[in-house]
Order: structure tokens, then sequence, then C-alpha cells
């Protein structure tokens, strides 16, 4: 038996620019659960509460923050997670659009991102701009699925936090 | 058929390089993948309906409704005939201009979307954003680059915000809708202080131009107007200010309540200093990351699409005489141009009667061809349910007059009392309580003598059918709100609300009149204004001074009158 509860959903992480099956090596562990040897998942609540500890452990520590839980509250401890995922409580909930860009701009975390929760196809391009790296999905996302998404459309016209030359750019460049 | 005589001629605007081509059309094939994917099935409604509102299709009470966008409310002959051939080939034979300046068709089948999206992007045209929770058509005043009010043509602006904002990937999924509009200069003809953001051109002590930043204005079921969140941003750091406030905005708007998650809430809720100090904190650092500064060059190359037309020298700089018929209509139609020999000219779509902004293909031909002999190529659509001819000779107006008096296009009404705004309503809505339309058109008839209407001077009625003020009715000087009282239409009167540069929100007087009163009602209040108001004033003005309680009592006292004695 898994503790993560997500042993059904495989996780896309984008790796040297290309989206592949990843391992999940957290272990996403409820607050009131025992923690597992390894690598583990917890909420912004229990990493408060256990903060030293987890610290202590030598082993990745990630965190999952609610759609409501601005980044910033972690402080300064956000250099030391490897992982933070963020929770799309419902597809229409945008705020983590604005949590992961924060993270890597404002905050400079450079670990993984993880997008989980209730998000659609048609979203994970703007994820990926935004700063997200990885995704918990059903298994009818494949990679291929990603590799589509990001490529519908050629340009951009914003600046984020994918560093992506915009339209103006290449305007310029011309 | 539109006559193929004569040559489009191509105003002074925007045009799509290859970048915003490739955008377009690549926009086009994915929704049209999206649609096909709900066509099979794969995708549920629920999941469907932010994809397809993101791109201008809603679900309406008889069927789907395509909302195209209109930048700027700024378009070309070729665009206008665009929209008329798919009036004519996808729609009944008619489309309806919004208060958000947009055009929208109300009988679409879900099947055409993907044809009539690339028959658009084939002018230049598109449907992103129109609707959903993301940032809409930007709007502007009317009168841009053909007014000497103005510090200078806000369209610049506006089409850069149109490209930022275009799928921007951290804000397209918003606690709700965004609006954003920009004025140029003191006269407001944009409802600035109406919109979610509004950027209005300014000049500093020093001369140097820039932006004043509004936010939090909104009308719905919670109207506010909006606060000053910037005196003066700096030209190159306007795309950052922006981007600050709506970061504030995705980061910290509620999310539980959907009657409750707009900026205005947000801002009135946590106070304006407050909202001021978040915004800036953003800013700041967009200032320092430096990613989002706009180039003046940039500010520029976009300004150059813009460029005033060559206008002609020496002509007459008086306005013909051509009749009474004319007379009337250039004294409320008719507008200051800043050079000489040439005039605004606003085509009211309100001819009373009409539904206000709805218009025939056959008519939009025939204001296509008006275009190109007589506007250079341009027309306006307004807030106001209007279009306006932005340059025109003195000496073509009674020749322009003409053709739109063939078309039922010549009611000399503008700012008027029959100048009404009504949201589709109950006809055609979902989300309407009662209908607007008939309203507005009974409205319209009361009133539809002309020497009435001069008489009353500027008095605008404004009227939704139902609280989200699609009609802008907290806006209206007479606001009209209709209300469902245990399935039975009923229509609340509102005094004293303003969109222009006093913007006020309308008090509702009290109990809503029934369909067959509420037109007495307003009337009444219009002839309590003519009784009591002084030398100069106009029906805000005298409410202003006088207050509700005497309109109260006279729109009631006849309505109870009339109740006793059966």
């Amino acid at each position: 038996m898994s503790l993560t509860g997500n042993s059904f959903m495989p996780l896309i992480r984008v790796e040297g620019g290309k989206p592949r099956i990843a391992t999940d090596a957290y272990a996403a562990v409820a607050d009131d659960a025992a923690l597992p040897e390894g690598a583990v998942l917890v909420s912004l609540a229990r990493f408060r509460k256990e903060r030293e500890q987890l610290l202590a452990r030598n082993t990745p520590v990630g965190v999952t923050l609610q759609a409501g839980e601005n980044p910033e509250l972690l402080g300064d401890d956000v250099s030391r997670l490897s992982l933070v995922a963020l929770e799309f409580p419902k597809f229409r909930d945008g705020r983590a659009f604005s949590w992961a860009r924060m993270l890597r701009t404002r905050l400079g975390f450079t670990g993984e991102i993880r997008a989980v929760g209730d998000f659609l196809y048609d979203q994970v391009n703007y994820q990926h701009r935004v700063g997200f790296d990885a995704w918990l999905v059903p298994d009818s996302f494949t990679p291929e699925t990603f590799e589509r998404a990001f490529h519908e459309m050629t340009n951009v016209y914003q600046p984020s936090s994918d560093g992506r030359k915009t339209i103006r750019d290449l305007r310029a460049a011309r | 058929m539109p006559d193929k005589a004569l040559e489009p001629v191509q105003p002074r605007m925007y045009r799509y390089d290859e970048f915003d081509a490739r955008f377009v059309g690549e926009r086009v094939e994915q929704f049209a993948s999206q649609v096909e994917r709900r066509l099979k099935g794969e995708l549920t409604e629920d999941q469907f309906k932010p994809l397809r509102l993101m791109n201008g299709l809603y679900l309406q009470l008889h069927a789907y409704m395509l909302r195209i966008a209109v930048p700027y409310g700024t378009l070309s002959s070729r665009q206008v005939r665009k929209l008329a051939h798919i009036a004519r080939t996808y729609d009944k034979n008619f489309g309806h201009f919004t208060t958000r300046t947009n055009m929208q068709f109300n009988w679409i089948r879900l099947v055409d979307v993907p044809a009539i999206q690339r028959e658009l992007a084939s002018v230049e045209m598109h449907c992103i954003q129109t609707s959903g929770n993301c940032v809409r058509n930007t709007t502007a005043d009317q009168f841009a680059g053909a007014t000497d009010e103005e510090i200078e043509d806000p369209r610049p602006l506006c089409e850069i915000i149109r490209q930022w904002s275009s799928l921007h990937p951290e804000f397209v999924f918003l606690a709700r809708k965004f609006k954003i509009a920009v004025g140029a200069c003191a006269k407001d003809r944009a409802a600035l202080q109406w919109h979610d953001m509004a950027v209005q051109v300014v000049k500093n002590a020093q001369g140097r131009i820039g932006y004043l930043v509004m936010a939090g204005g909104g009308m719905g079921r919670t109207p506010y107007v909006a606060h000053v969140m910037n005196e003066f941003v700096e030209r190159e750091d306007i795309l950052a200010y922006l981007e600050a406030v709506l970061r504030v905005y995705n980061q910290d708007s509620r999310r539980d309540n959907i009657h409750k998650q707009r900026i205005k809430i947000l801002i009135n809720t946590i106070g304006p200093e407050e909202m001021r100090r978040r915004v800036d904190r953003e800013f700041q650092e967009l200032k320092r990351m430096g990613t989002l500064q706009l180039p003046r060059e940039e500010l520029a190359r976009i300004a150059a699409y813009f460029a005033p037309p060559e206008f002609e020298t020496g002509l007459p700089d008086a306005i013909p005489d051509a009749g009474p018929d004319f007379a009337d209509w250039v004294k409320t139609n008719v507008s200051k141009h800043k050079a000489p020999g040439y005039a605004i000219a606003t085509i009211t779509l309100k001819t009373p009667g009409q539904v206000p902004g709805d218009c025939s293909s056959e008519q939009m031909d025939a204001i296509a061809d008006i275009m190109d002999e007589f506007s250079l190529g341009e027309v306006r659509v307004t807030h106001e349910q209007n279009l306006t001819l932005p340059h025109v000779r003195k000496k073509d107006l009674p020749a322009i007059h003409a053709r739109l008096k063939a078309l039922d296009f010549a009611a000399p009404n503008a700012g008027l009392i029959t100048d009404i705004i009504a949201c589709p309503g109950l006809d055609y809505c979902d989300l309407a309580n009662a209908r607007s339309i008939p309203i507005a058109q009974k409205i319209a008839r009361r009133f539809e003598n002309l020497d009435r209407q001069h008489q009353i001077g500027e008095l605008k009625i404004k009227m939704s059918g139902c609280i989200n003020a699609c009609g802008h009715h907290h806006a209206g000087h007479i606001g009209i709100l209709g209300v469902d009282k245990k399935g039975v239409e009923f229509y609340q009167l509102l005094l004293g609300g303003s969109g222009a540069e006093d913007a006020a929100i309308g008090a509702i007087m009290g109990p809503g009149f029934g369909e067959h009163e509420i037109v007495d009602a307003v009337e009444r209040v219009v002839n309590l204004y003519i009784r009591e108001r002084k030398d100069g004033e106009r029906f805000l003005d005298t409410y202003r001074r006088i207050g509700m309680e005497p309109f109260k009592n006279v729109a009631y006292r006849e309505q109870l009158y009339a109740a006793h004695t059966g």
C-alpha cells in the first residue's frame, strides 16, 4: 500500500526541456500520519509545526500549498525545499499561476513546482510558462499530450518565468 | 451583395504583422480542436465552458452567442463588411453592438464557430477574451485621434494592452472578468471610473506625458466608482503597473463567492490605501526586473500605425445648410474635430422603435460604403452602442445625413432621452430577469417628438434586465433595472447616476414599477425636472440640487392615485 495515495496518478516532469514520465520520489504524508523514510511531501501546516524535525532529516522535503496559501508564508525556508506542490482546488481557481510565478521570480525557487488537483489540458501550457515543471495527472495525459499543449501557440506576447523570447523581442530581432 | 465598386479604404489603425497573424491563426485552430472535442463528447460542458468563454462563445437562452472583439472600438470598412457577411451567412442577418464596443451574434451554431473565426482572422479580427474570467476587450474614447480635447491618441496604449493581455499566462483564470478602458482628455466618453481598471493619459507639472491609473470601479449588484491607484505612472512603466494591479487581484481576491470576486470588492474591503501599498510592492519589483519596461521605440512603433491621416487643407469650415432635419441632426450628432473643415459624426443606432445597438447586414454594408466614401474608411463603436465616423469633411455632412436617413440611422438624438443604452435582456439572455428591449422601445416612442427631446436636453437613460448591469443602469441619469417578482417583470428606477467625468452611482427610488407603469413613471420624473429646472440645468444637475424626494413623490403619488381610482 502506498502512502502517497496517488499511485495511479502518473507524474509528468519537464526535464531537459522535454516532458517525460517521472518517478515520484516523494511520499505525500497526511497531517496525522507517521513520517516514512525518504523524501516527503507535507502540508504547510505540518511543515510549520514540525519544521525543525523535517529539515534535520537530510532527505528532500516538499510542501503542498493550498490555493489560498501564499508561498511567502514559507519565508526563508523556501530555499531549503526541493519541491513545492501547488493545489488547484478547481480548474477555475487561477491563484496558483501567480504563486508559481512568484516562486520562480521573487523567491528564486529552483526546485520542482508541481501542479496537483483539478486542472485541464488547456491550462498546462500557461502553467508551464509561469514556472510549473511537474504535473500529477490522470493517466490519459501522456508526455505527448504535454508536447502538443506546449506547442499549440508558437509565440507569446508576455514575458514570464520561462524567460521565453516574446513577440516584441522577435520583432526587435528582425 | 455589398457594393464592390468601391475599393476599401484602409484607415490609420493597427495592422497585424506576421506574429499577430500567426498568433490569432493558431488560436483559432486551437479552439477549433476544442470545439471538435466538445462535439465528440471528450469535453464535458463544464470543462468546455471556460474554454469557449475565453473564445467569445456563450450559451444563451435559445442558441450560442458569439462575441467578437472590436479592439478599442475601431473598425475598418473591410472589417464591417466581414461582419455583415457573417451575419448574413451564419446568423439571422443582423448583429448587435455592445456596451463593451464589441459585436455579438445571437444565433450561432457551434459547428460554424471555427469557420467564423477563420473568416474573422482573415480581416485581423478575433474573439479572444471577449468573455470569461480574464482581461476583456479594452475600450477607449470614440473620439480618439479626432478630438482636439485629448492629450494624445489613447489607442496606441490600448493596442499595447491588447497584446500584453492576450493569453497572459498568469491572468487567464482570474477570479472574475476584468475590464480596462483608456481615455486621454478631461471629458470622459469611455466611462473610465466604472472600470475594473482605467488609464487616463495625463501631463504632469513638468509637462511630461504619463498615465493616471484607477481601479475598482464596476457595476453589477455592488456598484462602485474607481479609486485612483497612482496619479502619475511614467510611460515606460505602464505595463509593469497594470501587471502589478492584476497580480494583487489574482493573488488576493476572494474565490468563495462569485458575487464578491471583482476587484472592486477587494479594494473596498482592504481599502484603497492598502491596495495601493500592495500594488506598489509588486510594481517596484517588476520595475527592478525590467522585463515589462516599454521602450520608447516600441510605443513609437505602435503609435505610427495610428498617425493622423493627412487632412485636406483649404476646406470650407462651415456646415452647409440642408434643411431643418439636417440642422436637427447636426445639433446633436455632429461634434468638433481637431482639423479645420472636418467634423466627427455620430450615428445613433437608436431610431425610436429600433433595438438599441442592432444593425442588419444591409445596414452594415451601407455603413462600410459611407466609411469608404466619407470617413477615410473608418468607424468607431461607442460604449453607448452607437457608431462614430471620426473624420468627415463638413461639406459632406448633408450627403452623409441623407445616406443615413435611407438606412433609418439618422435619428437626431445623440445624448438625448431616446439615445438609450439597453442590454439584450430576457429576449435573449440567460441571466436576465426582465425584458429590456421592449421597454427601451416604448420609452423612445413616448419621447419621439424631437422638439420635446431638445427641450429636455441631455438625459441619459440606461437600462439593464438584471443586476449584472450590462445596460449600465447604475450610471444612467435615469437608470432602469428589470427585476423578477414571483414570475412578473418589474422595473426599478434609479436617478442621478453618471458614466462621465462626474461619475456617480444612481440611487434606487424604491419599489419597482410594472411593465405598464414604468414608461409613465419615467415621464412624470422628466416632467418634474422640466418644471423644477433652473437655467441651463441638465436633468442630472437638477437632481443633484433638489434630491430624490420630489421625484419620488411624483413617480409614486400618481401610481397610487391610479390604484385608488381603478
